[in-house]
């Protein structure tokens, strides 16, 4: 199976084992991922808040690389996906919007590439039996809970994903793999994202909020699927003791018992390695 | 530019804010309401009677974190947090000063890093933000020091092979 990749500024900053873990993760799938060549940043919460005709060319000008080079487009980041759908739909459904995005990009938009978040396509292309079936080492006994944030589900007519209100694919997987997943109720509560310099006090109130309704729900780790959410349960979580926060992708890797696995917890703020090691799925 | 505020933010958000009837479903659900003075549905309001000035000088546009929560629960459809990047272009636009500084800053720097670079680049942005923000200089640091241990700083940008052409767009957006 092919995918183009669009990986996304943080991928080798401060996401970087959402990039490990899901290259491993998806190389024993026997995935190829294709890096769309010379992509740039989407704008992120920066873009759409200052300029709103760079907020649509800027993701508008990575959607025309991926035109170019055919198949579906596999974003790991849930910010990213986001933008890239915004634009999508401003050229789909805004033929003004669509001329001057075409003129400034250079391009013409055919419509072709399917935008896809890499939780989706996992879900739909690969599923629960798929992850259940490459499980070696199962996470018996690991009670996380599944934190989705903002931008994979909202809003709605932009991101198109799952159920927004209620999505589940991800606990859909992470049960395939053996993990326990707790029910909860905040799995799309904002983590108060690019916050977090300007006022990191107000994150530390969400993020601290986040925490303990996780713990309310019996979980010992948050599982998160973008990087902006996981810097941020890591590095603004005020009370002790404090919950890991794995990208999804580390989990089923871990699941699919990849040697790989052990240089992906050195990088969390939270060390995970206590809470692996009791449940026995760390040295 | 008061009396036609709302006719410039529906024509920059494409939302009809004039459907809002004010149902509180927004500041409701709003995850930064506590550090608000108004709350998305009074901005609506002022948006609406043409008290733009309030709005465009609050500090709540700055501290909407688009985690669009009140634009999936409008029952009018509403895209408030559309509506609310309109505020900030406009409050931009017409140099009304931010009433929420370091975000604006946050916004500036943020983009000033991606037009040069084409992707945006951690440590660049971090170390600006520092010196140019308000916020303590001490504080973050030992985060800060965390994550470039763990090699999730990189001090020198990767090259994007798009600079040129993402310099381009900013060119053509002003």
């Amino acid at each position: 199976m092919r995918y183009s990749y669009y990986p996304g500024c943080s991928a080798h900053s401060t996401g970087l084992e959402y990039t490990l873990s899901t290259e491993a993760t998806l190389r024993q799938l026997d995935v190829e991922l294709e890096e769309i060549e010379g992509w740039n940043c989407c704008g992120a919460s920066s873009a759409h808040a200052l300029n709103h005709r760079l907020a649509l060319t800027l993701p508008a000008r990575n959607l025309a690389l991926a035109q170019k080079a055919g198949g579906d487009l596999l974003i790991p980041c849930a910010a990213c996906y986001n933008r890239l759908k915004g634009a999508e739909l401003a050229l789909r459904s805004n033929s003004e919007a669509r001329a001057e995005i075409e003129a400034d990009v250079g391009f013409s938009f055919t419509g072709q590439v399917r935008i896809r978040p890499l939780l989706a396509i996992l879900h739909e292309d690969f599923g629960p039996q798929r992850v259940a079936a490459e499980t070696r080492r199962p996470l018996s006994g690991l009670k996380v809970v599944p934190y989705y944030g903002c931008l994979l589900v909202r809003p709605p007519r932009v991101a198109q994903f799952d159920d927004p209100d209620d999505p589940r694919l991800m606990a859909s997987l992470l049960r395939a793999a053996g993990a326990e997943v707790m029910p909860w109720s905040h799995a799309t509560d904002c983590c108060g994202a690019g916050l977090s310099l300007p006022r990191s006090d107000a994150v530390y109130r969400l993020v601290g909020r986040l925490a303990e309704r996780a713990r309310e729900a019996g979980a010992e780790a948050l599982v998160t699927a973008c990087p902006l959410c996981q810097v941020n349960l890591e590095m603004r979580q005020p009370a002790t003791p404090r919950l890991p926060a794995f990208y999804f992708t580390e989990l089923l890797g871990l699941a699919f018992d990849l040697p790989e696995a052990r240089r992906w917890w050195p990088k969390h703020l939270i060390d995970p390695r206590p809470l692996l090691r009791s449940h026995n799925l760390a040295d | 530019m008061q009396t036609s505020l709302i006719t410039e933010v529906d024509a920059l958000s494409h939302q009809q804010v004039e459907l809002c009837y004010h149902c509180h479903k927004c500041s409701a659900g709003c995850p930064l309401l506590p550090e608000m003075t108004f709350g998305p549905d009074r901005l609506l309001r002022m948006v609406q009677v043409g008290d733009g000035d309030r709005a465009l000088r609050s500090r709540d546009v700055w501290l909407c974190s688009g985690c669009a929560t009140c634009a999936t629960r409008c029952p009018n459809d509403i895209d408030i947090s559309a509506v609310m990047d309109a505020l900030r272009q406009i409050a931009v636009a017409t140099d009304v000063p931010a009433g929420e500084r370091d975000a604006l800053l946050f916004h500036r720097l943020f983009l000033g890093v991606v037009r040069r670079l084409g992707r945006s680049h951690e440590a660049a942005m971090l170390g600006l933000f520092k010196v140019l923000s308000r916020v303590p200089i001490y504080r973050d640091v030992p985060a800060g020091i965390g994550l470039f241990l763990r090699g999730k700083v990189p001090v020198l940008p990767r090259p994007s092979g798009a600079a040129s052409e993402v310099r381009r767009l900013f060119e053509r957006s002003q």
